[in-house]
Order: C-alpha cells, then sequence, then structure tokens
C-alpha cells in the first residue's frame, strides 16, 4: 500500500506522518509512508486544506489530522 | 479476530470510551461553572485572602491580572471549540465550489464572507491560492478572502466579545468584511494578472476532482477539542506576558501619558500602532488585554480597531509565503491595499465615536 501525506512541512504534516506511521504499525500492513511537497501534486488531488492524506490514490482526509487509530481503520477497509 | 476488530480494540483500550452526550454535558457544565465562579473568585483573593486594597496602584493590577488570566483562559477553551466545530463545515474546498461561476461583485462578498468562518493558516495559503484560481476565481475574488480570513481571526474575535463586549467584537468583525470587499474588488480593478507565477495559471481548468470526505460527530468534536488545546498551550504564554502588560498599565500607567501617545490629539496615533503590529503577527492572544488597559485609560476605539486588525491581516510570514505563486509586486499591492484599509477604518472610527 502506498499512504500519502500531502502538506508542505508544517508542524501539522509531520504530526499526520507520525499518525500514519503509527497506524500503518496498528493495522498491521505493509505499507510505505511518503511525504508530498510539491504543490501541483498536491492541488492534483484536489485538496486545498493541508495537511491531506492519501491511501493508493484515493484522498480519505484534508484540513485536519486524524487519529492513528482512523487512520488504521482506513488501511484495513481500503 | 479479524484485523478490524483487533483495530478497533485497541483504540478502544487507550481511553475509556464514555458515551460522546455525555462528555458534552458534563464539559458544558464544568465550564458554566467555572465561568460563574471566576469573577467572585478572583476578587475574593485579591481583595479578601492578600487584603489589597481597592483603587491602590497594587490591587487595581493584582485584581485585573487575576480577573483576566482565569476569565480569557475560560473563553478560549469554550469559543474556540465550539467556532472550530463549527467552521469544520467551511473548508476551502467548499468555500471553492460556491464561489465558482459568481459575478466578480457577489463573488467578493461571498469569498470575504466565507473568510470569517473558513480556518486558514499560512501554510495553506499557497494550496488555496493555487486551488481558486484553478477554478477560475477571478483574482479579486481570491484576495478578497485572502484577506478576510486571517483578519477576521477567531482568537481576536472571542477576546474582544469577552472583554469589551459584542458590540466592538462585531464592529471589528464589520469593518474587516469591508476592507476585505473593497480591497478584493480594488486588487481585481488593478489587473494585476500577469504577476502571478505562469506555472500557476497553466494549472486553470485543471481543478482536481471535488473531493468529499464525511465525518462523523465524535470526530469533529475530537478535531474541535484537540485543535483548541494545542491553541491554547501554544498561546498561554504569550497570554500570561500580555495579562501581565494589561494589569501593570491598569494599575500604574497615567491616563495622560496614554492619552498624549494613543489619543486623538496625536494625528499619527493610527499609523504609529498599525507600525507597532506588524511584528506582533498571530500574538493577538498577547496583545488584547494589553489593547484592552489602554482603552480602559481613553485609547480612542478607531486606534484599538487599526491596532487589532493590523495584528491579524499584515503578516510578514504569509506575504513571504505567497512569493511561491505570485510576484513581489502584486503581494506589495496587496500588503498596500490592506494597510490603508486598516488605516481608514482607524481614522473613520475616531471619527465617528467621539
Amino acid at each position: 500500500m502506498k499512504i500519502e501525506v500531502l502538506g508542505p512541512g508544517c508542524a501539522n504534516c509531520v504530526r499526520l506522518e507520525a499518525n500514519a506511521r503509527e497506524a500503518v504499525v496498528m493495522a498491521g500492513v505493509e505499507a510505505e509512508v511518503v511525504k508530498v511537497s510539491d504543490y501541483r501534486q498536491i492541488a492534483a488531488y484536489g485538496v486545498m486544506s493541508t495537511p491531506g492524506l492519501v491511501i493508493d490514490g484515493k484522498v480519505v482526509s484534508y484540513g485536519r489530522i486524524p487519529t492513528a487509530g482512523d487512520i488504521a481503520l482506513w488501511l484495513t477497509e481500503a | 479476530m479479524t484485523a478490524l476488530s483487533l483495530v478497533r480494540g485497541r483504540g478502544r483500550g487507550r481511553r475509556p470510551h464514555l458515551p460522546l452526550p455525555l462528555v458534552v454535558t458534563a464539559a458544558t457544565t464544568a465550564w458554566l461553572v467555572a465561568w460563574i465562579a471566576e469573577a467572585p473568585l478572583a476578587g475574593w483573593i485579591s481583595f479578601d485572602l492578600l487584603r489589597l486594597e481597592h483603587g491602590s496602584q497594587l490591587g487595581e493590577a493584582v485584581g485585573f491580572f487575576l480577573l483576566d488570566v482565569p476569565k480569557v483562559l475560560l473563553l478560549l477553551l469554550g469559543i474556540v471549540t465550539v467556532v472550530t466545530l463549527v467552521r469544520g463545515f467551511f473548508s476551502p474546498e467548499r468555500v471553492r465550489a460556491a464561489l465558482a461561476g459568481r459575478g466578480l461583485m457577489a463573488g467578493t462578498v461571498t469569498a470575504a464572507s466565507f473568510g470569517i468562518v473558513t480556518p486558514f493558516c499560512s501554510c495553506s495559503a499557497v494550496p488555496l491560492f493555487i486551488g481558486f484560481v484553478e477554478a477560475g476565481i477571478p483574482l479579486g475574488v481570491t484576495f478578497a478572502f485572502l484577506i478576510s480570513s486571517p483578519m477576521v481571526n477567531e482568537v481576536a474575535l472571542v477576546l474582544l466579545w469577552g472583554l469589551f463586549g459584542p458590540g466592538i467584537a462585531l464592529l471589528y468583525m464589520a469593518s474587516g468584511l469591508v476592507v476585505a470587499i473593497i480591497g478584493g474588488l480594488v486588487i481585481g480593478r488593478l489587473g494585476l494578472e500577469r504577476y502571478v507565477e505562469d506555472y500557476v495559471w497553466a494549472m486553470q481548468g485543471t481543478a482536481g476532482p471535488g473531493i468529499e470526505v464525511k465525518l462523523t460527530a465524535e470526530q469533529r468534536l475530537g478535531d474541535a477539542w484537540r485543535y483548541t488545546k494545542d491553541l491554547v498551550r501554544k498561546i498561554t504564554p504569550y497570554l500570561l506576558v500580555g495579562i501581565g502588560i494589561g494589569a501593570l498599565i491598569h494599575g500604574y500607567a497615567p491616563t495622560e501619558l496614554v492619552a498624549a501617545i494613543g489619543g486623538r490629539s496625536n494625528p499619527l496615533a493610527v499609523p504609529l500602532v498599525v507600525l507597532i503590529a506588524i511584528p506582533l503577527y498571530s500574538n493577538a492572544a498577547g496583545t488584547i488585554p494589553i489593547v484592552q488597559a489602554l482603552l480602559g485609560k481613553g485609547m480612542p476605539l478607531g486606534t484599538t480597531l487599526a491596532f487589532m486588525m493590523s495584528i491579524t491581516a499584515i503578516s510578514l510570514p504569509e506575504f513571504i509565503i505567497l512569493r511561491r505563486v505570485i510576484r513581489w509586486q502584486l503581494i506589495a499591492v496587496f500588503a498596500t491595499v490592506v494597510t490603508i484599509g486598516i488605516l481608514f477604518t482607524g481614522y473613520l472610527f475616531n471619527a465617528l465615536i467621539a
């Protein structure tokens, strides 16, 4: 699986990335976590409020920091 | 046990899971009790327990401090949570959808009004700008939003309401709205499209898919509460310093001094406070208690509003970050239009309200 964290690198994005990594462990899935800071790529997903979270190409969250538990649920459902 | 229930089980094991209505009711009750008990308690500590004298300089200063600290903290905790919860329903993605295809005037007014309720942080300024341009929203309309969103700032609004009453808070909101609308219309008229970076224009019409993520009430409340907790933790040091300085002014500063520098007789008071406010960006929480004390010592309302607006709206970090999408010339126009709007508001209110 591929998890993308969309954001220019402010405190919120850092926290979201940490939650995503925790969620991967929680859900026990194979996944790589990538940071996307290029504004063109962020815009291509239709996200205007950062941080955004994309799982396997699908935007699951934007403009908020979901908890590791929530992200783990999305990972197991995806 | 499936992986899914395993995850759910772990989420639950971390913290006892109380029913949501119970948590909300308990929190609201605790807040109300604290709010009612705060002022008598602060008075009792300063004037009975510490035996300070009413009207003495030390007594007034300590009384001001003990009254203001819990009051401001309670206001921030309570109202920012509610405001954040409401704002969760007005994401920039939704605003963009509402703005696309509107006329210039209607678009500008709508954008400025959405700016009041839409969350905005300077790290989101660039994706927001690109998103608006992509959807073909005119430059002036985009700037109306970029002016009003940080200017009508929830912390400023909450503190103004709590410390000065609804009148000044609403006046502040209305003037911010007017500055944003006029600023947006002016920037739209100036034909500055050539100062937007080419790669942004190249993305016009390529707007990504409309995205919509559904959230549960629990997620929304959790988001709002976490945001508020973070915010309060971050601004509390500034707040304490600000209230401390406010308390000193309240107790010790002679009214004549404040009147001589910030008063009506000094025609340069408004530009002076705007200048002072520029480096104070994002410290609205720390400065409002100072402003409260100054207003009490006779600083006129227009000067006060101009000070508040410049703190929230003239943000150097935001100007620098916007350089990624627009050239310096346009940033300069943006800053100038906002500054003129603030100066005008300051002088207008000073002239209107004697």
